[in-house]
């Protein structure tokens, strides 16, 4: 590297963003670090409490619970939507009204907010007047979502599927649209079967995008609150309580700011902690 | 390995092609000899590329045959017919390595392994890829990447002819004339029926033994460098090839005699044929033109240095006529005459050469 012109007054137009990350992300973020470590018992006056509330949390069976339930979910749902997805974007049509026809029904769920998709999908799978629900039932299945934990859990995948398959889907379509022709061309001339095409030039070509659909599908769903929230509460039971859902009803419901506190650092850096794995283990491969 | 036969083979890329312009391809017949090397030269756009993806199978044209040798090919798809392509952008397999890369076509056909090993090796020895055959394909350069892409095609052994689309546009100037000559070298060592397309004529002469010259959809010459040079059959082929190309030169004829300012210009070829209302164009190299004591009267506009030689642009009139001159060649300065070499002079009518058997 030559002798660049460093001017130092771009620092400047950084300034803006970083007052706002500053004021609604990390000093929102220092006040929980700060209940983490106080006990108070109203009033406004707070004690100090060192790691207790971290060591309880660490501990607990109930946190252990959510968190397995919440692991068992973000595994169910990636292991469904990355395939359906690219399975999806590798049937769409490449061009013409249909592709475009395709795009547009694609994106519809993504659109549609959180709370209504839940609000959706309760009224669709109740047993006695929802389409879904009902037709179980006439089917012969014994289908109840608010009294089986089967059933709850089966329904809220579904939702997850229903709402956010499409992303992935239009994530992998645009990566197979970056494909040149040629690559088809020299594929077809070298006498590879479509699965060979599928495994050593699509997918090699669409694994940045890939990286970022499970990235953004493990952070989404490792986060998810409100569609199960509507859908279920987190029953029957505690039988569908994620973590989010356990956080807000210690934070919310029972007013123990010491404990949530401690519980979502815990949990924001698991987040942390998952996403850079994940981000490892995609690229590791391009290092070599 | 076989002869390749064009029989009247025509494409359009439209449902229902109505005008002439609909035609990607209009009527092409065309001989490839078995071991030959031939170029198929031609700008943007004047079909090159069509013909030969309906060459290796990838387009269906929409009348026509192709024959490799006696067998009519026409509905074989392109794995189905023994041929090898090269692409414009190199096209390697990123997460292979070279040898996986070099050995998918024999894989892909159900090859053992112990023969796979063999070809591939033999074939990267020929190629100078030798040392890098456990390297990530992905990380070899772009004349590298080609070279791959060319080796896909060689290693199959039954391969009936290997075309290559434009190889050298992604390839740094200074390793296209290496990449060049291996090619030319690895035609003389296996003797494979090669076909190169490209837009680039210095390219097209140095590799090919035959060249075939394409303009919006036809054939207008097929011919030796030499041929292409000196006796091209239409103006396109003069004012393509040459640098500069050909002077083309409105002209008259009366009585069989071409006249240019007034002036007769006698040409190589007869001028009786011309019928009237017909355009008549006198098409002389700048390489045949000289400057005289008389002659047709021009103006200097302008000398332009190209290395070992001079480009001089003269006009009469509005008609601009180039004269190439060595380096150390006096220039007259402003008013002068010029002389065509009648031996390389020729009549054109409607474009093509007159008095020409086509």
């Amino acid at each position: 590297m030559s002798a660049k012109t460093v001017n130092h007054r771009a620092w400047w137009l950084v300034l803006p963003v970083v007052l706002l990350v500053g004021f609604n992300a990390v000093v929102p973020l220092m006040t929980v670090v700060n209940y983490s470590v106080q006990e108070t018992f109203g009033n406004n006056r707070f004690f100090f409490e060192g790691v207790k509330w971290f060591d309880s949390v660490v501990h607990s069976a109930r946190f252990h619970d959510a968190l397995k339930r919440q692991m068992l979910f973000t595994a169910i749902i990636l292991a469904i939507e990355i395939p359906l997805g690219v399975a999806v974007a590798l049937a769409m049509p490449r061009k013409g009204v249909w592709a475009s026809v395709c795009l547009v029904l694609m994106s519809m769920p993504l659109l549609i907010p959180w709370n209504v998709v839940g609000a959706m999908w309760n009224i669709f799978a109740l047993p006695d007047i929802g389409l879904l629900g009902w037709t179980l039932n006439k089917l012969g299945f014994d289908y109840n979502y608010t009294r089986q934990p089967f059933a709850a859990w089966a329904t809220l995948i579904a939702m997850d599927v229903w709402h956010w398959t499409s992303l992935v889907a239009l994530l992998a379509y645009a990566g197979l649209s970056a494909i040149p022709d040629a690559y088809y061309q020299a594929a077809k001339i070298d006498g590879a079967s479509s699965w060979a095409v599928f495994r050593h030039v699509q997918l090699p070509k669409m694994k940045h995008v890939l990286t970022i659909a499970v990235l953004l599908r493990f952070m989404d769903s490792f986060m998810i609150y409100t569609e199960p929230v509507v859908l279920t509460g987190g029953g029957p039971g505690n039988s569908t309580t994620l973590l989010s859902i356990d956080l807000v009803k210690i934070a919310l419901g029972q007013f123990d700011l010491g404990p949530a506190a401690a519980m979502s650092l815990i949990y924001f850096l698991i987040i942390l902690l998952l996403s850079w794995m994940f981000y490892r283990v995609i690229t590791l491969d391009e290092e070599q | 390995m076989a002869r390749i036969r064009l029989e009247e083979l025509r494409h359009s890329y439209l449902a229902s092609p109505a005008h002439d312009a609909d035609w990607a391809l209009k009527k092409v017949d065309l001989q490839w000899n078995d071991g030959g090397a031939y170029a198929l030269l031609g700008p943007s756009g004047c079909g090159k590329t069509t013909l030969l993806n309906i060459v290796s199978g990838l387009l269906r044209p929409t009348a026509g045959r192709i024959r490799f040798g006696e067998e009519d090919v026409t509905d074989r798809p392109a794995d189905h017919r023994n041929i090898a392509q090269v692409f414009q952008f190199p096209v390697v397999y990123d997460t292979m390595s070279v040898y996986d890369n070099l050995a998918f076509p024999l894989r892909n056909r159900g090859t053992p392994e112990a023969q796979v090993d063999a070809r591939v090796r033999e074939i990267a020895a020929l190629l100078d890829l030798g040392a890098m055959l456990p390297q990530r394909a992905a990380g070899l350069t772009a004349d590298g990447k080609q070279k791959i892409s060319l080796g896909r095609g060689l290693v199959r052994s039954d391969v009936n002819v290997i075309m290559f689309d434009e190889p050298l546009t992604v390839i740094d100037p200074h390793l296209k004339w290496r990449l060049r000559s291996k090619l030319k070298e690895l035609h003389q060592r296996i003797g494979m029926t090669m076909i190169y397309v490209t837009h680039d004529q210095t390219e097209a002469m140095t590799f090919a033994e035959r060249v075939v010259v394409m303009h919006e959809g036809a054939v207008v010459q097929v011919g030796t460098p030499v041929e292409l040079f000196e006796r091209p059959r239409h103006t396109f082929v003069g004012h393509f090839i040459g640098s500069p190309g050909m002077n083309i030169l409105p002209c008259e004829v009366d009585n069989g005699v071409a006249r240019f300012a007034g002036l007769p210009v006698p040409t190589a070829n007869p001028a009786g044929g011309a019928a009237r209302g017909s355009r008549t164009e006198i098409g002389v190299r700048p390489e045949f033109v000289r400057f005289a004591e008389r002659g047709i009267p021009v103006r200097v506009v302008r000398v332009s240095d190209a290395g070992r030689h001079q480009v001089v642009e003269t006009r009469h009139a509005d008609t601009v006529i180039r004269v190439l001159l060595d380096e150390h060649d006096a220039v007259p300065s402003e008013h002068a005459h010029l002389s065509f070499d009648p031996a390389f002079t020729r009549l054109y009518v409607d474009g093509w050469l007159a008095g020409d058997a086509a």
